[in-house]
């Protein structure tokens, strides 16, 4: 996985709440590859009408935000479905952080697997940062996972992180090589849940 | 004495191998669940060559692509097929039991699993899909996992967790008739939101949920995601171990018996600490119906739409305005006048034995003003069901009968609504393009779709019941 610690880019502001993993990836795209690149079907019913024309009102489409690796949005961005394959969208596309003031708890955790940033900030500073993007598309925003900052213009806030999704991004975590450490200790509590809960294994079928 | 503890607390230490000094958790994993879309983490399994560690605790389903309407034979299409057939490969592969197509156990897994007595109470269950919360119906911790988890899980059968925050919901008193557990699962997420419990493990207690059936039990937690919990707990008690008593892989004998002495410890004490609670009554809650594009879009039956022109908020009238018009609604219409193009009767949060017999009983000697399809929710509630003859009653409606699947809810095995219809719908999400694209989806309770199906518009099952039980 790709660390990571700063982003200078193009921030697109998408102005809705409950954006879901279901306007983020389509389930009818669900049966890809990830070789077959989902970033070309992110937010796919959104960017395009049903004879597959860019609908030019989605800001995705608008020539400043199209090569965006920075998406600003409303509260419970990526709640719904756990499909993973909804933080391959964004990261395929190009982008690498989403600011928003609450997250859906599986997607922020999947995206924390695949090195996107999910930032959280207060309604107010989400639709502040909206607000000045609408107004200058192109001004660049800065995300620093160090120092847990947002630059955004000449304003300067805070974002929250799980710690823990933090570190997981600053040094690229794997899950299964940490896990591996602790081999024993598993197979230690294997051992001794089994007498503890011995209801717990399913019962053999004849 | 040791500190009171809920029971989100007790199942969490039961499975905490380890806490590192960051606050994070590694877990054991008791059950884990997979099915077609699955793919994606066992190909990161055999990017690595790697094993499943506990085959015999993963269980697969196919569930999300198989065909619920025509012969299950052959799949026409080759791209459903494939994904079908993939997941046999990989269960055959890794010596995982299938319930595969042709397997008269098959159903949606978070149907299956607790009917064939998989899902026990004290159980960590997981599975690469969000609305595995389900399974806390029975008193397990259940929750929905990415693909990157499940790859974990399958090499490791333990999860890294953070636990959660605690969230109890406490309902009380009695519900009323025509009320059921969708009812109060909508009037739950109306009235706190659809990120009102993001980060909290909840647990659904108070009078009205314990007179709950199972089928009701599952609805309610199924549901808890879309407020955004982690996963809801229903505490185990009598009616779980009647209902477990008996099932194909649950432990019978001397074996139930001293499950079910563990399993009765598992509630919360008596002065526990959560750190939120929501508390609702039951005898206030009406038939409810969603008219927006979130779950949280929820109003009683006989409430009109929402008008944006009387919203303070600019973004609250925004957003009224952008739900109202992908729903084809004009603002301040009542419910009731809303007309429906079709009605769709199962997934994973309504298609159980109870949830075919409510709206049977409501259909019965009816007609279906529209078109509409029935997908029980497992091959064995099909079967149950035709015992019952309630197909006949759904099929002398003017429904169809269907196959066991996850169908029309999400619409990637072919089954949708098609662009700009409305359809009735007993699922989970009204999101935009849920059932397909330009699909409009109103949610309720399976005897709140068959009102609507045999008055052609969203209506109050409570003016057509007449002595009916639902």
């Amino acid at each position: 996985m790709e660390i990571f610690v700063k982003l200078t880019g193009t921030a697109c502001p998408i102005n809705q709440s409950n954006l879901n993993t279901d306007q983020i990836l389509p389930a009818r795209y669900l049966k890809w590859t990830r070789a077959m690149g989902f970033g070309k079907v992110l937010f796919h019913d959104l960017r395009f009408d049903a004879e597959g024309r860019e609908k030019s009102d989605f800001p995705l489409n608008k020539p400043a935000w199209r090569k965006s690796t920075i998406v600003v949005s409303a509260r419970n961005f990526g709640c719904g479905s756990s499909r993973e394959a909804a933080v391959y969208a964004l990261y395929d596309f190009g982008v690498r952080c989403v600011i928003a003031p609450s997250f859906g708890d599986i997607f922020a955790g999947n995206a924390a697997q695949n090195g996107l940033l999910t930032a959280v900030v207060t309604d107010r500073e989400a639709a502040e940062i909206m607000e000045s993007l609408a107004q200058m598309p192109d001004l660049p925003v800065t995300v620093d996972l160090d120092q847990q900052t947002i630059l955004c213009g000449n304003r300067t806030c805070k974002f929250m992180i799980d710690p823990i999704r933090r570190m997981r991004l600053l040094n690229g975590w794997d899950d299964l090589a940490l896990t591996e450490n602790y081999r024993d200790r598993i197979r230690a509590f294997k051992v001794e849940d089994k007498i503890k809960r011995p209801w717990a294994a399913p019962r053999e079928q004849l | 004495m040791n500190q009171p503890q809920t029971i989100i607390d007790k199942l969490w230490s039961a499975h905490e191998i380890l806490r590192r000094d960051d606050g994070e958790s590694l877990l054991w994993v008791d059950r884990h669940y997979v099915h077609e879309g699955s793919f994606h983490a066992f190909g990161k399994l055999a990017e690595r060559r790697a094993e499943v560690a506990e085959p015999e605790l993963t269980f697969g389903v196919a569930d999300h692509y198989v065909p619920t309407r025509g012969s299950r034979r052959n799949i026409a299409n080759p791209e459903l097929a494939r994904m079908v057939r993939q997941l046999e490969e990989n269960c055959a592969r890794h010596d995982i039991e299938l319930f595969g197509l042709d397997d008269p156990r098959q159903g949606i897994v978070h149907v299956v699993g607790p009917e064939q007595g998989l899902t026990l109470p004290g159980l960590l269950i997981v599975c690469g899909d969000s609305h595995t919360s389900t399974h806390g119906a029975l008193g397990a911790y259940a929750f929905g996992i990415g693909a990157s988890e499940v790859a974990h899980v399958l090499m490791t059968q333990t999860i890294w967790q953070k636990k959660p925050k605690r969230l109890r919901v406490n309902v009380d008193g009695v519900l009323p008739p025509g009320i059921s557990a969708k009812d109060i699962v909508l009037a739950i997420i109306a009235s706190i939101g659809a990120d009102g419990a993001t980060g909290c493990a909840v647990e659904f207690s108070g009078a009205a949920i314990r007179t709950l059936s199972m089928e009701g039990r599952l609805t309610l937690c199924n549901m808890s995601i879309e407020a955004g919990a982690r996963c809801g707990v229903v505490a185990p008690d009598a009616a779980t171990f009647t209902y477990l008593k008996g099932r194909p892989h649950a432990p019978t004998g001397a074996a139930f018996d001293q499950a079910v002495e563990a399993w009765s410890k598992l509630t919360t004490d008596d002065g526990a600490a959560f750190d939120h609670e929501v508390a609702l009554s039951a005898a206030k809650i009406a038939p409810i119906v969603t008219w927006g594009t979130s779950p949280q879009d929820a109003l009683p039956i006989d409430a009109s739409a929402p008008d944006p022109r009387g919203e303070s908020n600019p973004e609250r009238a925004q957003y009224l305005r952008e739900a109202l018009d992908y729903m084809g609604i004009a603002p301040g219409k009542k419910l009731t006048e809303i007309a429906i193009d079709r009605v769709f009767i199962g997934s994973c949060t309504n298609a159980r034995i109870e949830d075919l017999r409510a709206a049977a009983a409501v259909l019965a000697g009816r007609a279906s003003k529209v078109p509409g399809l029935v997908s029980p929710g497992s091959t064995v509630v099909k079967r149950q069901a035709e015992d019952e003859g309630l197909d006949r009653i759904f099929r002398e409606a003017g429904l169809e009968w269907g196959e066991s699947g996850c169908s029309m809810c999400v619409g990637i095995n072919g089954d949708l609504v098609r662009p700009g219809e409305r359809c009735a719908s007993t699922t989970n999400r009204n999101f935009r393009g849920r059932q397909g694209p330009g699909a409009r989806t109103h949610l309720m309770s399976p005897a709140m779709v068959a009102a609507a199906a045999v008055a052609g518009h969203l209506a109050d099952v409570r003016e057509l019941l007449g002595g009916r039980k639902v």
